[in-house]
């Protein structure tokens, strides 16, 4: 690697040239770390993306975009889904197309309007199997209350794809007082997490390893929409949500304790960690807290407005098993640290890429 | 939960941990073998909880740590090759080689696979007969009996495109070399219990005997770990050193009487180096004779490989007990899981990687108060010293081993 310095925002960053202390500098191709959720994810945002696109908004760095456009808050989101397989206890790629980006959008306040979707098909997939996607997807949206509003289609040559990709965006209105964003996390902040986490990291690796754990696991996979109204009609000054999908529970709490400054405790008894999930990971050697969910919530709430928050989650059916897991804190900005159940404490870091199972 | 939730019980760890507290009257320096166990006490935060009298060393027992350099960069070899499926357990595909990891030869467009039992890579060779699918057999006694029946059965059901990259290590062995050691402060072990579970505890009252140290089977739940101390502390404290077995539910004397059979088929007993150790005698399997169509490196010709290991790391010294993980210079700054200079700091069971990953916080060194953003901008790369001196290849019975630019020695 050379010692010259390349242009801060250069249009087109010259991996070869970097000098930087980027962490990038040990790898010229992508690897599958780099769509973790993780410190790779973020990294090859903040280096190659970011800079190349530039913008006020984009810099926000939400799950969702806000936008004012014609005196109107909207929230804008895309995502990807790429899962393997297709179906799997509990959903499959159509419910993950409209719920991931249906939440990404709750996360800002906003109820999803309208979605946009995508479909990146691979030849000689069976139009069986299209049609059952489609109708899962579109079954989901009816469900989450939003409308397909325009897609596309493109094919790929057999090999190039894992079946079938889909890409949905969505907009929705922000409603009036309601202005969610890390920065707005202080010490004291409650930490409450919707139910039990870990679930669908599982029960996905379940199905694509061939693993049995005793029990069927079925995704968490929904929508959120309604669960971030019920929380909103207690009050609207939520100061952050955040749905703990790639990277799991540790990733959101690291990313939300950065852009905050604040320190995270999270007390470990509290997580709730359904048994059958806990056994996989012990068995696997993987941390529940980054297992990935994509039907949950983490919320920092004002103190103040904890105890009512939580009620109103509880009596929602997406919260019924919603927990204070902890607070934020003045010391140790931007970490997140847990107090073990035996009274000790551990730091809970950003992962770096995926989780990998160990060997024993 | 059952199995897990009765040995996190913090009511009962704390009566355990009374019991420890009453018991010691001097300090003493125990050695969890296990990388498993390591993470359990940082990751619960045990060794905050114990008295300031007991010591905890982390000991060799990582699979991923020791596994030479040698073989990293024999297996990266091997995955490159176009026709080759490798197949791995997930937490070696991140440990560096010289200079590049099974992920990046992945990105590359090798054929580099995750599995979680050997006998899915043999199912991959049954179903791609035209390829030829390696497994990446690393580990101490526990994973070796799946990866013997697995040979065992490519050769029974006459799976010819199938073989075994083998790089096994056992503990005994390295228990007599720590002990050996001139720098050795041990005093006690907590002996791996799933090593156990196959072997049995029947190589140990020698080992208890002749270096005078208690050794305690332990498991790998928060109360298991207190459970062996305390059973430890009070062997110091009233002067015995025999070995006691606080790990009943998994484990037998006799072991499991099946997979030591199955070892005994397949594989031998031969010298193995361990990655910032050395060459330690009689401390591995190959496989023998019988089976030496089924191991990669018989069929794969992969010799050649020069490796080199960052002058920085000081895993070994870490491995053997010598030295706590922020207690290296490079620990932090410019050694990260992000940018490991070492297995210990990339593997998870390894000691580096734990200190970092939950204790940094309150560790006092100065290199500990540096985070993980200062690391990653410090500048320093992992690229390995361009250096020729050869690395010691005596026994780890030797000196710890210097901390200077070196290369490791083509053992393997």
């Amino acid at each position: 690697m050379s010692d010259t310095t390349t242009e801060p925002h250069a249009p087109v960053p010259d991996l070869t040239a970097w000098t930087c202390p980027a962490p990038l500098r040990d790898q010229n191709r992508v690897v599958m770390g780099h769509g973790g959720g993780g410190a790779l994810s973020a990294e090859l945002v903040q280096h190659i993306f970011a800079p190349a696109f530039g913008g006020e908004v984009l810099a926000q760095m939400g799950d969702a975009a806000a936008l004012s456009l014609g005196g109107v808050r909207l929230a804008f989101s895309t995502d990807s889904y790429v899962v393997r397989p297709l179906f799997f206890p509990g959903g499959s790629i159509g419910d993950l197309a409209v719920n991931g980006t249906v939440n990404d959008l709750a996360m800002s306040g906003a109820r999803a309007a309208y979605l946009s979707c995508g479909f990146i098909l691979e030849e000689g997939v069976e139009l069986s199997v299209v049609g059952r996607v489609a109708e899962a997807l579109g079954a989901a949206a009816r469900a989450a209350g939003v409308e397909v509003a325009t897609g596309d289609t493109k094919v790929v040559e057999a090999g190039h794809g894992d079946g079938i990709f889909i890409n949905t965006a969505g907009i929705g209105l922000i409603p009036p007082g309601v202005d969610l964003r890390p920065q707005r996390v202080v010490p004291g902040d409650v930490v409450i997490v919707s139910g039990a986490i870990g679930v669908h990291g599982v029960a996905i690796m379940s199905v694509r390893e061939g693993l049995e754990f005793g029990v069927e696991i079925e995704s968490d996979c929904a929508a959120l929409g309604g669960l971030v109204d019920a929380m909103l009609a207690v009050t609207p000054d939520l100061h952050v949500l955040r749905d703990p999908t790639r990277g799991g529970l540790a990733a959101a709490l690291n990313e939300i304790a950065a852009a905050a400054g604040v320190g995270v405790v999270v007390q470990e008894r509290n997580v709730p960690v359904p048994p059958a999930v806990a056994n996989a990971c012990a068995i696997l050697g993987l941390d529940p807290l980054y297992v990935a969910n994509e039907g949950k919530l983490v919320a920092f709430v004002p103190r103040e407005h904890a105890d009512a928050v939580l009620d109103a989650m509880r009596a929602h059916p997406l919260g019924a098993d919603a927990q204070v897991i902890g607070e934020a804190v003045d010391a140790h900005p931007g970490m997140v640290v847990a107090r073990t159940g035996l009274g000790g404490t551990r730091v809970v870091d950003l992962p770096i890429g995926e989780q990998l199972p160990r060997i024993c | 939960m059952k199995y897990i939730d009765e040995f996190q019980d913090p009511d009962l760890a704390r009566r355990l941990l009374d019991d420890i507290h009453a018991a010691v009257t001097r300090p003493w320096a125990l050695m969890e073998v296990c990388g498993g166990q390591t993470h359990t006490i940082i990751r619960h935060g045990i060794d905050q909880l114990l008295p300031d009298q007991v010591e905890l060393i982390h000991g060799p027992g990582c699979p991923v740590c020791v596994t030479p350099l040698e073989v990293i960069d024999k297996a990266l070899e091997v995955a490159s090759r176009p026709g080759v499926i490798f197949c791995s357990f997930g937490d070696m595909l991140r440990v560096p080689g010289t200079g590049r990891d099974l992920f990046q030869v992945r990105s590359e467009g090798g054929d580099v696979r995750v599995v979680y039992s050997p006998l899915d890579a043999l199912k991959i060779a049954q179903q791609n007969p035209d390829r030829e699918v390696v497994f990446f057999g690393i580990g101490f006694e526990t994973t070796a009996p799946p990866n013997a029946m697995t040979v065992y059965q490519a050769r029974k059901l006459g799976i010819r495109n199938f073989s075994l990259l083998v790089s096994h290590v056992l503990v005994p062995p390295a228990i007599e070399a720590i002990m050996r050691s001139p720098n050795c402060r041990v005093q006690a072990f907590l002996a791996a219990g799933h090593v156990c579970s196959v072997m049995g505890t029947g190589e140990y009252p020698e080992l208890a005997e002749r270096f005078r140290v208690p050794i305690v089977v332990t498991g790998f739940e928060p109360l298991d770990i207190l459970e062996g101390v305390r059973r430890t502390v009070l062997q110091l404290e009233r002067g015995e050193h025999t070995v006691d077995n606080a790990y009943a539910r998994a484990v037998r004397p006799e072991g499991n009487p099946a997979a030591r059979a199955m070892l005994a088929d397949v594989f031998e007993v031969t010298d193995r180096a361990w990655r910032g150790i050395g060459v330690i005698p009689a401390s591995g399997w190959r496989l023998s004779e019988r089976y030496r169509e089924y191991d990669a490196e018989h069929r794969f010709s992969v010799s050649g490989i020069r490796t080199l290991e960052p002058a920085e790391c000081r895993s070994g010294e870490v491995l053997q007990g010598l030295l706590k993980p922020h207690e290296c210079e490079a620990f932090g700054t410019v050694c990260t899981p992000r940018t490991p200079l070492g297995a210990t700091m990339v593997s998870s069971e390894g000691a580096c990687a734990a200190y970092y990953l939950y204790r940094r916080l309150d560790l006092p060194a100065a290199a500990a108060s540096k985070t993980a953003a200062a690391a990653e901008h410090a500048g320093a790369s992992g690229t390995p010293a361009p250096d020729s001196t050869p690395v010691p290849t005596a026994t780890a019975t030797a000196a710890p081993a210097p901390h200077a630019p070196r290369e490791a020695s083509p053992v393997v």
